[in-house]
């Protein structure tokens, strides 16, 4: 009825107060990294002096490196096998058990991350006891935590992909000579590329994300970006973590950004080549 | 005969079989499928199946959806593996042979055209797989392409193309690898109806070309009628009845197939009398059942009085008129138009006759004229001819 009129006042003033609601945050937190007062809550000028302090503030730099290092590692390993594990659950018809398999690869979405912490954290405990392995606990238990949580969320995002995609394009595969380990490296994996890079980029910020499941498994030594910047706000909130967050909020924008952009000039791309034939 | 020619012994017409190979005795079927079965866990899709198809033969296997024709075509894909029985093409035991490695390519119903790579690359993908020189696979490539005239497409994605478009690409991939046999599931369902009256004559034209034998699976009579050499209509798991289309529609073996394939009128009788007119015709006269009409028919084996039999009419075979019909092997019955429907070339008339039952009867309309020559409640005549009259066991 109003369309001609264009959106009235209350639709607009509600959209408003969403987006202020999701933003006004993240913005105030922005502004307060570039303040020069020391004190998080009052405004002392502009300054760009955290940023600065937070390159020279190695314990943070190195924190945030060794989360990117866990999060490529975890997530790259957990893409191969959620991968594994969605193929054998959709393309393997009848196997025993494969009711109870689907229940239990999904299991882990819904396990709060405390029990899931906790119980890999008694695992690595047991495991050094029993076998001596691993020595202590640091950045390989918490790669090895971080697969098992993700690679739940990879098989199932594979696994949906697997399901909606047209069976008989493999089978056609294999019809005009392609053996079954060709067939998935021409068409099962080129199919689903999509739904694994989703899922590595999910399980990378998953990763990246993780405070509770980080704290149980690590050990002395090791600390994640993310156990760092809690550890500090216990000490009281300093600007340098609002530097911090605004340029992981900087970048990720970047990324939003050129991937929109990629998605957009291939579709334009698409369209002109379909309306030219 | 024998007496007129001393010098020259009296020559047989030879027949040819090239069109009818199926009748010759002398030859050797291409494919032979032994006492095929396929159980599933708790139902059997296909009963212990025999068949025998001839080179160049366009076979098509017709059935309803569950009748196991699927199974069947997926068998000799080689994508289920037989519970029993052999698939012989070409004198070769394929029955344990992987999908990937049979003389067999298959044309899927949804096309399956791979969406990642274009059409020349998905033409080229069979070839590819048996790691022959790139200068041979683009080579036949180009040929392919001409075959299905998709020259100006081979860059395109298939996102790109056409329904149509995309069922020349499926085709052509299947045909490059010159396949024995090409299989063909619903080759035409995903088309809209003009396409596909043209795609027909267009599947026919290329089997012709290249020789290949061709076995298409289908649920639309129509689409087994005018495609194949032979047709096989399949019901739970078995064949009810193997022959031309012609055979099939106009001597059904039952029921079933009368009405599967094609329309027809179906009436329970009772014979009366048979009498044998030569060694192959009987004439038998038949009592409708609930109104005593007589029937005549022509029946290949004889028959007793009493025999509880049924008789079949198509509708195109039944004349409809407003006076009373005269003629000697007629049979004729009366009623009522209840329903028409106008087609242009022809009508078709549902006519409630006098013991209640609903008769079809399809009508050319021959004359042009500025109204409905048979108009709804009009009084009718039905009639036939005795020898269009198929009698078929109860």
């Amino acid at each position: 009825m109003s369309s001609h009129r264009g959106p009235s006042t209350f639709i607009l003033s509600v959209l408003c107060f969403g987006f202020a609601f999701l933003y006004v945050p993240i913005l105030v937190m922005m502004a307060y990294s570039f303040n020069d007062s020391a004190l998080a809550t009052v405004w002392g000028g502009f300054s760009t002096r955290w940023y600065s302090a937070l390159l020279n503030n190695e314990q943070i730099i190195n924190a945030a490196l060794l989360s990117l290092k866990i999060a490529a590692v975890s997530a790259t390993f957990a893409t191969i096998l959620g991968t594994l594990a969605g193929l054998a659950l959709t393309r393997m018809r009848r196997f025993r058990g494969r009711f109870l398999f689907t229940g239990l690869i999904a299991a882990p979405l819904v396990m709060p991350e405390v029990i899931t912490g906790l119980s890999l954290l008694l695992l690595f405990v047991s495991l050094q006891q029993l076998i001596g392995w691993p020595v202590s606990r640091g950045a390989t238990t918490i790669t090895i935590a971080h697969i098992t949580f993700a690679m739940a969320y990879i098989a199932v995002i594979v696994q949906a992909r697997l399901a909606s995609m047209d069976e008989s394009l493999e089978e056609a595969a294999m019809d005009l000579g392609g053996r079954p380990m060709q067939v998935t490296f021409d068409i099962t994996l080129p199919l689903i590329a999509p739904s694994m890079i989703s899922g590595w980029l999910l399980a990378f910020t998953l990763s990246l994300d993780d405070l509770v499941i980080a704290s149980f498994t690590s050990g002395a030594g090791a600390s994640t970006l993310p156990m760092v910047i809690f550890s500090k706000i216990k000490l009281g909130v300093t600007p340098d973590i609002n530097a911090l967050a605004t340029i992981i909020i900087g970048t990720l924008s970047l990324g939003i950004l050129i991937a929109s952009w990629i998605i957009l000039r291939s579709q334009r791309k698409t369209s002109a080549q379909r309306q030219s034939g | 005969m024998t007496a007129a020619t001393d010098k020259e012994a009296p020559k047989l017409p030879e027949t040819d079989f090239t069109e009818t190979p199926w009748l010759d005795p002398q030859a050797a079927p291409f494919i032979q499928i032994k006492s095929l079965s396929k159980e599933f866990d708790d139902f059997t899709a296909v009963d212990s199946i025999s068949l025998d198809i001839y080179q160049g033969e366009l076979f098509t296997i017709l059935g309803g959806s569950g009748c196991g024709k699927s199974t069947l075509l997926r068998m000799l894909a080689g994508f289920e593996n037989p519970s029993a029985g052999q698939i012989i093409i070409d004198g070769v035991d394929i029955s344990d042979l992987p999908a990937y490695d049979r003389p067999v390519n298959m044309m899927f119903q949804s096309y399956a055209v791979f969406p990642h790579m274009t059409v020349a690359q998905n033409i080229a993908y069979g070839l590819k797989k048996d790691r022959l020189p790139n200068a041979e696979i683009n080579s036949r490539v180009q040929e392919m392409l001409e075959l299905v005239q998709l020259q100006d497409l081979a860059a395109r994605k298939p996102k790109q193309l056409s329904g149509g478009q995309c069922q020349r690409v499926a085709l052509a991939r299947a045909l490059i690898k010159r396949p024995k046999v090409l299989l063909l599931d619903e080759p035409l369902a995903a088309l809209d109806k003009k396409l596909r009256e043209q795609t027909q004559f267009e599947l026919i034209n290329l089997q012709h070309k290249l020789g290949t034998t061709f076995i298409v699976v289908t649920h639309d009579q129509e689409e087994a009628m005018t495609l194949s050499s032979r047709v096989a209509v399949m019901d739970a798991g078995r064949f009810v009845q193997i022959g031309t289309p012609l055979e099939v529609y106009e001597f059904p073996l039952n029921r079933f197939v009368a009405d599967f394939f094609g329309t027809i009128n179906l009436f329970d009788a009772t014979v009366t009398s048979s009498v044998q007119v030569d060694s192959c015709t009987h004439t038998i006269e038949a009592a409708l059942d609930k109104t005593g009409t007589l029937v005549k028919a022509d029946c290949s084996h004889q028959l007793n009085q009493g025999d509880i039999i049924s008789i079949g009419v198509r509708p195109e075979k039944l004349s409809i008129s407003q006076k009373k019909p005269r003629g000697k092997n007629l049979t004729i019955t009366n009623g009522i138009v209840e329903d028409l429907a106008y087609y242009g070339n022809r009508s078709i008339y549902r006519v409630r006759s006098h013991s209640g039952r609903m008769i079809q009867v399809s009508a050319q309309n021959f004359q042009r004229t500025k109204e409905l020559v048979l108009e709804w409640d009009d009084q009718v005549y039905l009639s036939w001819d005795s020898s269009c009259s198929v009698v078929l066991p109860e």
